[in-house]
């Protein structure tokens, strides 16, 4: 536990020290949203209605600028195998790291999107849904943003191809993300985020086995 | 392991490169005859003999194609699954091969499937696309394919490619059920008035005939194809070993 | 295929040296040793003084300290940082300062790795080393970059790690500058 805490804040504190990603992933999410109203029209309406989409889609644009960092910056300079042979299996390992991603992502992206709904004039209703959909769908990006991420650590520009690789595998989380944004604004229950929950939980569950089964592999060259 | 009608251990038998390329060599001749008299009745009864639909008009013809390529796409991606998971716990070396070989064809059907439901769709909804629930599936299904075919591509290292691969398919083929279903889900929530269901609960006895013909003509036509895919992979690969030999 | 027909021991105590020209494989063979490549055929075992046997890859990487040819040091944390994490991570009790100080390298404790020049940054790995208490050492290319004194460092060091009982491989195409067996992967037929 100790080891993987320890794991958890060097990573932390690596992601937001300056070249880190995480001031970076915050600004990208922000200048998405504010790009989408320049190509839709300032229909107030409409940016109200199409909020959460833009959001949800903006935050995992935003999660996978950092992804491809996840394992490649302790790949390229050695220190993977120095993780590897610690006390953590390599399950806990990409645990920890998918962990560190969230808090230095997923998180801030959730706690700025209020102020960027506010660009898009998001009905008052909706920010709950909003804070809590995006709280409960990014660990999902980040657990399966990991599972491409150790795939492609010897690509070269590995970059290109890993969204290629995750936004079809991350579309339920989109879907029942943005969802349950529209239904909280329709003044609905559509069982969007007991889906969402559930859909986060497998893929935290389930992606440390098959990223750690990835970055063992390309540890092999 | 289960006995069935064709043991395992027959399945291996067959699955070493040399035998392999004996027994497809017997066996395609006879699979590409077969494909041709499925698909070509399929399509005789489907297109000529089969009446117009009273609602749709000749244009749910399409379906004979359509249905048939759909089917066959989400086929092929269990496919790939299932070599995939004998190539990482059996290390077979035929599986990787199988795998690779299955996944351009894959996303050929899947497109095909995409382009035919859309142009069924056309005269009922007036426009291309629609964001139907299966056509959804079908086109995250199709990028699926894309990315599966890109990490080959991009890994250098054959083997390593392989099992890259591997991992990326049993990911993605938990994915696509998860996929499916909340696609489903998001069309309800938008008034999907779905072609599909309707074609689906409202298929007269006439039409299954040919319909039944068409699918075994593509799955036929499906294994024909990754057979001579295979073969011709399994050439390339000993052609490649002998350069580098005699280099 | 890069070697067959490979057998060898190290017992407690003893340094094996790996000599060979680039590409014969020392790294590889380091590797494989670690856990981290599966021999096509073979196997590789540790045995332990109370008589257990630890064949598996990931079993035996809980014995190993390891010496890559890159350096392991993140380029954003200090000396300090790094190997404060190193003992809290790998559970030992470490007393950085004294490490550091060992390894000349106490007055830039605090300066972000990035701006260290290459033989330093190969002695915080020295350093690092040092504060393991893992019993078997694998170090890849130990004299990179080091000058005069830092080579002697390296001997003493491991050196001291025999005589506490431990074991070491150790991949390199200088001469060290220690006693022990020496297994050579140069002109080996596949």
């Amino acid at each position: 536990m100790n080891a993987f805490l320890a794991l958890l804040v060097r990573d932390m504190r690596l992601a937001t020290r300056a070249g880190g990603s995480a001031m970076l992933a915050v600004a990208f999410f922000a200048a998405v949203a504010a790009l989408v109203p320049l190509g839709v029209g300032a229909d107030l309406k409409l940016l109200g209605r199409i909020a959460g989409g833009v959001l949800w889609v903006a935050a995992v644009l935003a999660a996978l600028l950092s992804l491809d960092r996840i394992f490649q910056s302790d790949f390229e300079d050695g220190s993977l195998e120095l993780l590897v042979l610690g006390p953590l299996p390599s399950e806990a390992v990409a645990l920890a790291k998918i962990c560190a991603h969230w808090l230095t992502t997923g998180l801030p992206l959730t706690i700025l999107s209020p102020v960027l709904a506010l660009l898009f004039n998001l009905p008052a209703r909706g920010y709950d849904a909003l804070i809590a959909s995006l709280a409960l769908g990014t660990p999902a990006i980040s657990a399966i943003g990991a599972i491409g991420a150790g795939l492609t650590l010897t690509v070269r520009r590995g970059g290109l191809i890993l969204p290629l690789l995750i936004l079809p595998l991350i579309s339920p989380a989109v879907i029942f993300g943005a969802g349950a944004i529209l239904a909280s604004l329709d003044g609905l229950s559509n069982g969007a985020f007991p889906l969402l929950g559930a859909f986060s939980f497998v893929a935290v569950l389930l992606s440390p086995f098959a990223a750690a089964a990835a970055v063992r592999l390309n540890l092999q060259g | 392991m289960s006995e069935r009608g064709l043991s395992w251990a027959n399945l291996f038998e067959f699955a070493n490169p040399k035998r392999f390329l004996d027994v497809s060599g017997w066996i395609i001749p006879w699979l590409a005859a077969l494909t041709a008299i499925l698909i070509g009745a399929g399509l005789y009864l489907g297109l000529f003999v089969v009446p117009p639909d009273y609602q749709q008009g000749d244009t749910v013809k399409i379906m004979f194609i359509h249905v048939p390529a759909a089917l066959t796409a989400m086929f092929a991606y269990g496919a790939i699954a299932f070599a995939s998971l004998i190539g990482l716990v059996n290390r077979h070396p035929l599986a990787d091969v199988a795998a690779k070989t299955a996944a351009p064809l894959g996303a050929t059907f899947t497109a095909l499937a995409l382009i035919t439901g859309s142009l069924w769709g056309r005269p009922m909804w007036g426009t291309y696309w629609v964001w139907d629930a299966r056509l959804t599936s079908f086109l995250i299904l199709f990028f699926l394919y894309l990315g599966y075919i890109a990490l080959w591509n991009a890994i250098e290292d054959e083997v390593r490619a392989a099992k890259a691969a591997a991992i990326l398919a049993l990911v993605g083929v938990v994915d696509v059920i998860i996929v499916k279903y909340s696609v489903e889900w998001w069309s309800t929530l938008h008034q999907g008035d779905s072609l599909f269901a309707q074609g689906g609960t409202l298929i007269a006895p006439v039409f299954k005939w040919p319909l039944f013909l068409m699918m075994g003509g593509y799955t036929a036509l499906f294994i024909l194809l990754w057979l001579i895919r295979i073969r011709t992979e399994i050439l390339a690969r000993r052609t490649r070993a002998l350069l580098r030999r005699e280099a | 295929m890069l070697f067959r027909d490979l057998a060898f021991s190290v017992g407690a105590g003893e340094a094996l040296q790996l000599e060979g020209p680039n590409g014969s494989g020392k790294t590889s063979l380091l590797r494989a040793i670690a856990g981290f490549l599966e021999p096509r055929a073979g196997i590789i075992r540790i045995r332990t003084n109370n008589g257990q046997s630890h064949s598996s890859g990931e079993e035996r990487g809980s014995f190993i300290g390891w010496l890559g040819h890159q350096d392991g040091a993140k380029s954003q944390l200090t000396p300090r940082e790094a190997l404060s994490f190193q003992s809290r991570y790998y559970g030992d009790a470490a007393p950085v300062d004294e490490a550091l100080g060992r390894v000349g390298l106490s007055r830039v404790s605090d300066l972000p790795v990035q701006y260290l020049s290459a033989g330093q940054k190969k002695r915080l790995a020295l350093a690092r080393l040092s504060l393991s208490a893992r019993p078997l050492w694998l170090l890849d290319e130990p004299l990179a970059s080091l000058d005069a004194a830092g080579k002697t460092f390296v001997a003493e060091l491991v050196r001291q790690h025999c005589e506490r009982g431990g074991l070491a491989i150790i991949a390199t195409h200088e001469a060290i500058g220690l006693q022990g067996p020496r297994l050579s992967l140069g002109n080996r037929d596949t």
